[in-house]
């Protein structure tokens, strides 16, 4: 990849930025309501809505990420695109239609809905802000090993600056955007994607001869490990140790895409629960045809480019889909999938950031802070200044994690979400006694297990592949929590429950129920 | 508590609540706000509540179990899983991609039977409330 190349992809990278900043804007004439902001003013179809579902969703781990993780480890690496399938069902039939029905701009307003308010929005916030910022930190990442690549740039300082220019380029599609240009990012990208993937996948079929199993047998040739790619094994079958790892990892993916606070605030967008459910079948459908074709990607790449060649190239795994590209499309190809998978990292990020503000200026600012009455101008305000925050934080932490598996770095943002997030939405919408304790036990449970978890397991140290690779203080052995702290935050929210605390509040559980069922009450129709 | 979500304001003060008027009135309780209460004992909201269990309980725990017993298959009997079906694509790829299926086939079978059971049912009860929304 030499000079001219860089020129290419800059140019290609570059008219999409300032495209999507003049829709951003355009899009985005009034955004002084608080409403406008963070739920684009609840104006978006059940269609428009599932498209930017999928867009918010399929991150630069899941094109990056997967490809690679399947065109180095194989069948180990398709677990991922699994989880990330299946766990649309949760969404579809437990969260998304009695999300839209009680709550109003983030998650806080559905779990605080029957509690006592200051202390679980701020919980809800703290949840918010730390699943944001880890899954922030992973997307700023892969930026990082996709500009490696991209711009042949391999000095880390060059990378922290590519990070950094990614960081400042996403705090001003919210800034400028709120939820409806942010939205329009994440609608536009997701057609690029899903076209790219898609086209890159009739072709590698067709090359093929439209027989995968010729595919698979040219993929085993390539690969040092042979055969064994195609079976499971290869990164988790060494040890019982390492099965439980797969385990956890696998309970991780499942329950923690539901529970994801930027995937919730999406429900929000739209005018009612029809529309919502409507969502997550047009999502479910984008992520089904997407993740079938980073499978045949995935293989794909290690057909053609190699094992050995990916693993060695600059960006490591992350860059299978860019070599790929490369072998069969020359350099625009290669410019034009980097540019999908950059405009892919920024409209996630932007999503995230949109969410963490949000979340710090709703629950925390608004409702904590000035007691539900404040401006909602000011509120607006602060969920500005908040982005810019959020934003500096996320830089860097990208520069710190840089290198490391971006589907790796991310699904620890899952067990977060599946930690603290889901037993504390599934028990207050599904379980009458769950009272104020509870709510608290299991948020800050989940939580707290699973940062603590995290930081002493071997992805944070004593490996050769963890972030602080010289320190040794891991004496967790997994390296994804899910298995413990997922079940403990379910056990924090019983056990808080019964042990006493306050009873719940029959009244506000009817109306919870009511609501969340038919929508009586919360205005949409 | 309610300012947090304040799409229908609660009137300061409370009404009289009267207890003469009709049956269906109850569900409306005397400040002009939905009863609750009421609604959520009421025929026709447990009818709904039966519907809604009725599908997402089993459907819920059956795709729980068979994603649970793909990843159990994965770990603990990968021989098992690479037995080969169509020429070198074995019985665990083979599996995977069968999960995109389901997750397809459930979530049509979902959104049908919304619009057939679930809709109706709930514009059923959304109408026992309907006079409050009007004056909300």
């Amino acid at each position: 990849m030499t000079g001219a190349n860089t020129a290419i992809n800059l140019t290609v990278f570059g008219v999409f930025v300032l495209l999507t900043l003049y829709i951003v804007y355009r899009a985005s004439t009034r955004n002084v309501s608080a409403s406008d902001y963070y739920a684009a003013g609840s104006s978006f179809t059940g269609t428009q809505n599932g498209i930017a579902l999928s867009g918010d969703f399929l991150s630069a781990a899941s094109f990056l990420g997967i490809s690679g993780a399947i065109a180095v480890n194989g069948y180990d690496g398709f677990l991922y695109s699994i989880g990330w399938v299946v766990a649309w069902l949760i969404g579809l039939m437990l969260i998304a239609e009695r999300l839209r029905n009680t709550g109003r701009f983030t998650m806080g307003d559905v779990m605080a809905f029957r509690m006592r308010q200051r202390p679980v929005r701020a919980a809800a916030a703290n949840a918010t802000l730390v699943i944001s910022l880890f899954y922030m930190i992973a997307q700023m990442a892969g930026a990082g090993g996709l500009m490696a690549l991209l711009l042949d740039v391999h000095s880390k300082v060059g990378q922290a600056i590519i990070i950094a220019v990614v960081g400042i380029v996403m705090v001003l599609y919210v800034l400028v955007g709120g939820m409806k240009g942010t939205t329009w990012v994440q609608i536009i990208k997701a057609v690029l994607l899903l076209l790219t993937v898609s086209l890159l996948t009739i072709f590698l079929i067709g090359k093929f001869g439209f027989d995968m199993s010729a595919m698979l047998d040219r993929a085993t040739q390539k690969s040092p490990l042979g055969e064994a790619v195609l079976s499971p094994g290869v990164k988790y079958g060494a040890t019982d140790l390492s099965k439980i790892d797969f385990l956890s990892l696998a309970l991780a993916l499942v329950l923690g895409t539901a529970a994801l606070p930027h995937v919730l605030m999406r429900f929000y967008t739209v005018p009612n629960a029809k529309e919502a459910r409507k969502s997550v079948v047009w999502a479910t459908w984008m992520m089904a045809i997407f993740y079938s074709c980073t499978l045949v990607i995935g293989f794909g790449a290690m057909a053609l480019v190699g094992t050995d060649k990916i693993t060695g190239a600059p960006g490591g795994e992350n860059s299978a889909a860019p070599l790929l590209a490369f072998q069969i499309g020359g350099t625009v190809l290669l410019g034009i999938v980097c540019a999908v998978a950059f405009a892919t990292i920024l409209a996630v990020v932007a999503g995230l950031t949109l969410t963490a503000s949000a979340s710090f200026a709703h629950d925390v600012y608004a409702n904590v802070i000035k007691h539900g009455e404040a401006d909602p101008r000011d509120e607006v305000r602060v969920a500005r200044i908040t982005a810019v925050c959020v934003g500096v934080l996320a830089i860097v932490g990208g520069i710190a994690a840089n290198g490391q598996n971006v589907a790796f770095l991310v699904a620890l943002a899952f067990a977060l979400a599946a930690s603290a997030n889901l037993p504390t939405l599934l028990y207050s919408l599904f379980w009458k006694r769950f009272n104020t304790r509870g709510t608290l036990w299991s948020i800050y449970g989940g939580l707290t297990s699973c940062v603590l978890l995290i930081v002493f397991s071997p992805a944070i140290s004593g490996s050769k592949s963890s972030v602080f690779p010289d320190a040794d203080f891991a004496f967790f052995p997994l390296s994804n929590p899910g298995i413990v702290s997922i079940p403990l935050s379910f056990l924090a929210g019983f056990l808080g429950t019964v042990l006493g605390g306050e009873p719940a509040d029959r009244e506000k559980q009817a109306e919870m129920e009511v609501r969340g069922l038919t929508g009586i009450g919360s205005g949409l129709r | 508590m309610t300012k947090a979500l304040p799409s229908v304001s609660r009137p300061a003060t409370p009404g009289f609540a009267t207890f003469e008027e009709p049956r269906h009135s109850l569900l409306i309780a005397g400040d002009g706000e939905p009863d609750f209460g009421a609604i959520q004992t009421s025929e026709d909201f447990r009818a709904l509540k039966r519907r809604v269990t009725r599908f997402i309980l089993p459907a819920t725990l059956l795709f729980l179990a068979w994603y649970v017993a793909f990843v159990l298959l994965s770990a603990y009997a990968a021989g098992f899983m690479s037995t080969p079906l169509f020429g070198t694509v074995n019985v665990g790829l083979t599996m995977g991609f069968l999960q995109f299926v389901t997750t397809i086939i459930i979530t049509m079978a979902y959104a049908r039977y919304s619009k057939r059971k679930l809709d109706p049912q709930v514009e059923k009860v959304r109408a026992l409330a309907e006079t409050d929304e009007e004056l909300a």
